[in-house]
């Protein structure tokens, strides 16, 4: 009884080394795709997962997909290496950074006939912003940030930032809750640059979002779309790529880009620096820009796609000529993109953020 | 006998090495450098800046809170468990274990909508014509999310405690005279003390460091020391700073295990 107990713990002791060292031995090691692989790390749900399919289909590159949350918690991993990524797919002021830290590598535009042709002039013009010569990064998806309002719980039509301090309509605003996006609300209505690293003018700003803090009933990123549905709120800060979704499921929600200006941003296609695979890198990225795969793509995450070969191919009018999904940006004024603050202005930002939210 | 078994604890110290301290050493490297690897205390004296300082008062009173109320909750509860007979007593606390079968985040987010404006609670208070509840986005929200999440763990440290008590302790304070009330005061709570300290470390040090509770049902209006610290992990990228309020926290959680040594000395928190 007891000789077998022990021959037990033994056999047990035996599988879990054995166990221990396929795991370790797993990390080395992953199956390839005949043609080798390409590691993407992309924001949540900002794909078609069928389109990843048919690239691996097509090309035989095995495709390893990550994804992150936002841009600062993507960056320190990208930057640590721990995973050698290829792509990744950043925002206009992280690209910004990444540019400046040396960890980007130059395009090939003659290895992606589709970037060069497919995406629209305006978008690479916009993207200079952060990227001059557009030398690093492609278009994927862009939009603006906005107000998203349900006509049958306001007293008038919503067009300016100023009205999401209007005391009666307390405990029915939805803030975004990250820094640069509250900030650039409260900056655009005091007529300040969304990028000021200006003392006075943050300082104002910071106050005006403390002043408004008791009127909003919540500080949320993605929640905004589905309390916006059920009718929780009646005004909400929300990017432009969500609100045609959020329309379709409540048809009384209304999408305005408010008067005094806003964010136009554009997220990219970057490869990094030390990518193992560069080549299908390339590969990836021009795929992902032909224009049947781009308009898959923006049907299922309803974001404004670049490429006009794409938007050409869709099929409803109301949504190809939306205003929503693609505004005429000549039409509004005080239009801005972020761009990097550097880390002092980061940490400034953060301070006054944290400053908002304890108060 | 001892030096036999020494080898059976092999996988467990490779486990908290590799799982427990080193990663403990990394948040004390973070947290006393900067950016540039230079050695600095400021992540741990940020801590008094104000927006810091009024996060972990925030936190600290929250979670008081939520440990009395769990407390008087748990108390009454566990003294019912511990008198009925064996075979009720484990369907008794199966349903208090039962919830927690449930994942803790879906548990919380099923409160927050519960508790919403046009959420469950207040379109029954509605059809009801009942003035509807305002607690969610409140402090008032937190502590319920708090005490629901933690309760079992109040009971079952005190439950533990109060089921050892051998009755016939109490009926010989019976027999010489003392009252119930006298009895309970002089007798059950005393005895119960090992059991009421680990109570109250497994709902306080939780409920001091959570963000979850207070992100969901806070939404973002409180600001607790926890979400300052995933603030900075997740969206700021600060982890120095991060780790350097991580490690203040660690100083009121040593001071509650400190706490619980001196009164806990028969280990009942671990008879979990």
């Amino acid at each position: 009884m007891r000789k077998e107990k022990r021959f037990h713990i033994k056999w047990i002791m035996v599988m879990l080394a054995l166990t221990a060292s396929v795991l370790l031995c797993g990390c080395a090691s992953s199956n390839k795709g005949v043609n080798g692989q390409v590691i993407v790390y992309n924001w949540g749900e900002y794909i078609d997962p069928e389109t990843i399919r048919m690239f691996e289909e097509e090309t035989g590159i095995e495709v390893i997909y990550d994804e992150f949350e936002t841009n600062e918690s993507m960056y320190p991993k990208v930057e640590s290496g721990a995973v050698a990524y290829d792509i990744a797919c950043p925002s206009d002021y992280m690209i910004s950074r990444m540019i400046e830290n040396g960890m980007l590598s130059e395009i090939n535009y003659d290895n992606m006939p589709n970037a060069k042709s497919n995406i629209g002039a305006q978008y690479y013009e916009q993207a200079r912003g952060f990227d001059p010569d557009n030398t690093y990064a492609i278009p994927y998806c862009w939009g603006t940030v906005g107000i998203l309002y349900n006509r049958t719980m306001v007293d008038e039509p919503i067009t300016r930032w100023e009205q999401l301090w209007d005391e009666k309509y307390a405990d029915d605003i939805l803030m975004q809750d990250s820094v640069r996006d509250a900030f650039m609300v409260a900056e655009k209505l005091n007529g300040d640059s969304m990028n000021t690293l200006d003392p006075d003018e943050l300082t104002a700003a910071k106050d005006l979002l403390i002043e408004q803090k008791p009127l909003v009933q919540a500080y949320v990123v993605d929640q905004v779309r589905d309390k916006m549905i059920g009718g929780e709120a009646a005004i909400g800060v929300i990017y432009s790529g969500e609100a045609i979704y959020t329309q379709k499921e409540n048809p009384d929600l209304v999408y305005v880009i408010p008067e005094e200006g806003t964010n136009v941003w554009i997220d990219a296609w970057v490869i990094l620096k030390n990518a193992p695979n560069k080549e299908n890198a390339e590969k990836f990225i021009d795929f992902m820009c032909r224009e049947d795969i781009a308009l898959m793509n923006f049907d299922y995450i309803t974001y404004s796609t670049p490429n006009v070969a794409a938007r050409e191919l869709i099929e409803d009018e109301s949504i190809k000529y939306s205003e929503i999904a693609f505004p005429d940006l000549s039409q509004y004024e005080n239009l801005e993109t972020y761009i990097y603050l550097g880390e002092d202005g980061d940490s400034l930002y953060n301070e006054l953020w944290k400053e908002v939210k304890a108060h | 006998m001892t030096s036999k078994k020494n080898w059976l604890s092999v996988p467990y110290l490779f486990w908290s090495g590799l799982f427990i301290i080193v990663p403990l050493g990394m948040v004390v490297y973070y947290g006393l450098t900067d950016r540039t690897g230079a050695f600095t205390l400021d992540n741990i004296t940020a801590i008094a800046s104000a927006g810091h300082a009024k996060a972990l008062r925030l936190s600290l009173l929250l979670s008081l809170v939520s440990t009395v109320i769990c407390f008087l909750l748990a108390y009454p509860l566990a003294m019912i468990l511990a008198q009925v007979q064996v075979k009720r007593h484990n369907f008794i606390i199966l349903i208090f274990i039962l919830p927690m079968w449930m994942n803790f985040l879906l548990r919380t987010l099923a409160w927050q909508t519960l508790l919403e404006k046009n959420g469950v609670i207040n379109h029954v208070l509605s059809f009801l014509h009942l003035p509807t509840l305002k607690i969610i986005n409140t402090p008032a929200a937190i502590i319920l999310g708090m005490v629901y999440n933690f309760l079992p763990f109040m009971i079952l440290p005190l439950y533990n405690a109060l089921a050892k008590i051998d009755g016939n302790v109490i009926n010989a304070a019976h027999d010489l005279g003392a009252g119930h009330i006298h009895t309970f005061f002089r007798i059950i709570l005393p005895l119960s003390i090992p059991g009421i300290i680990s109570g109250i470390t497994m709902v306080f040090i939780p409920a001091l460091t959570t963000f979850v509770i207070s992100s969901l049902l806070g939404g973002g209006k409180l600001l607790l020391i926890g979400d300052v610290i995933d603030l900075e992990f997740t969206k700021t990228s600060n982890w120095h700073l991060g780790s350097g309020l991580s490690m203040v926290l660690m100083i009121f959680i040593l001071i509650n295990m400190v706490l619980s040594a001196i009164f806990d000395k028969d280990g009942e928190g671990s008879m979990l």
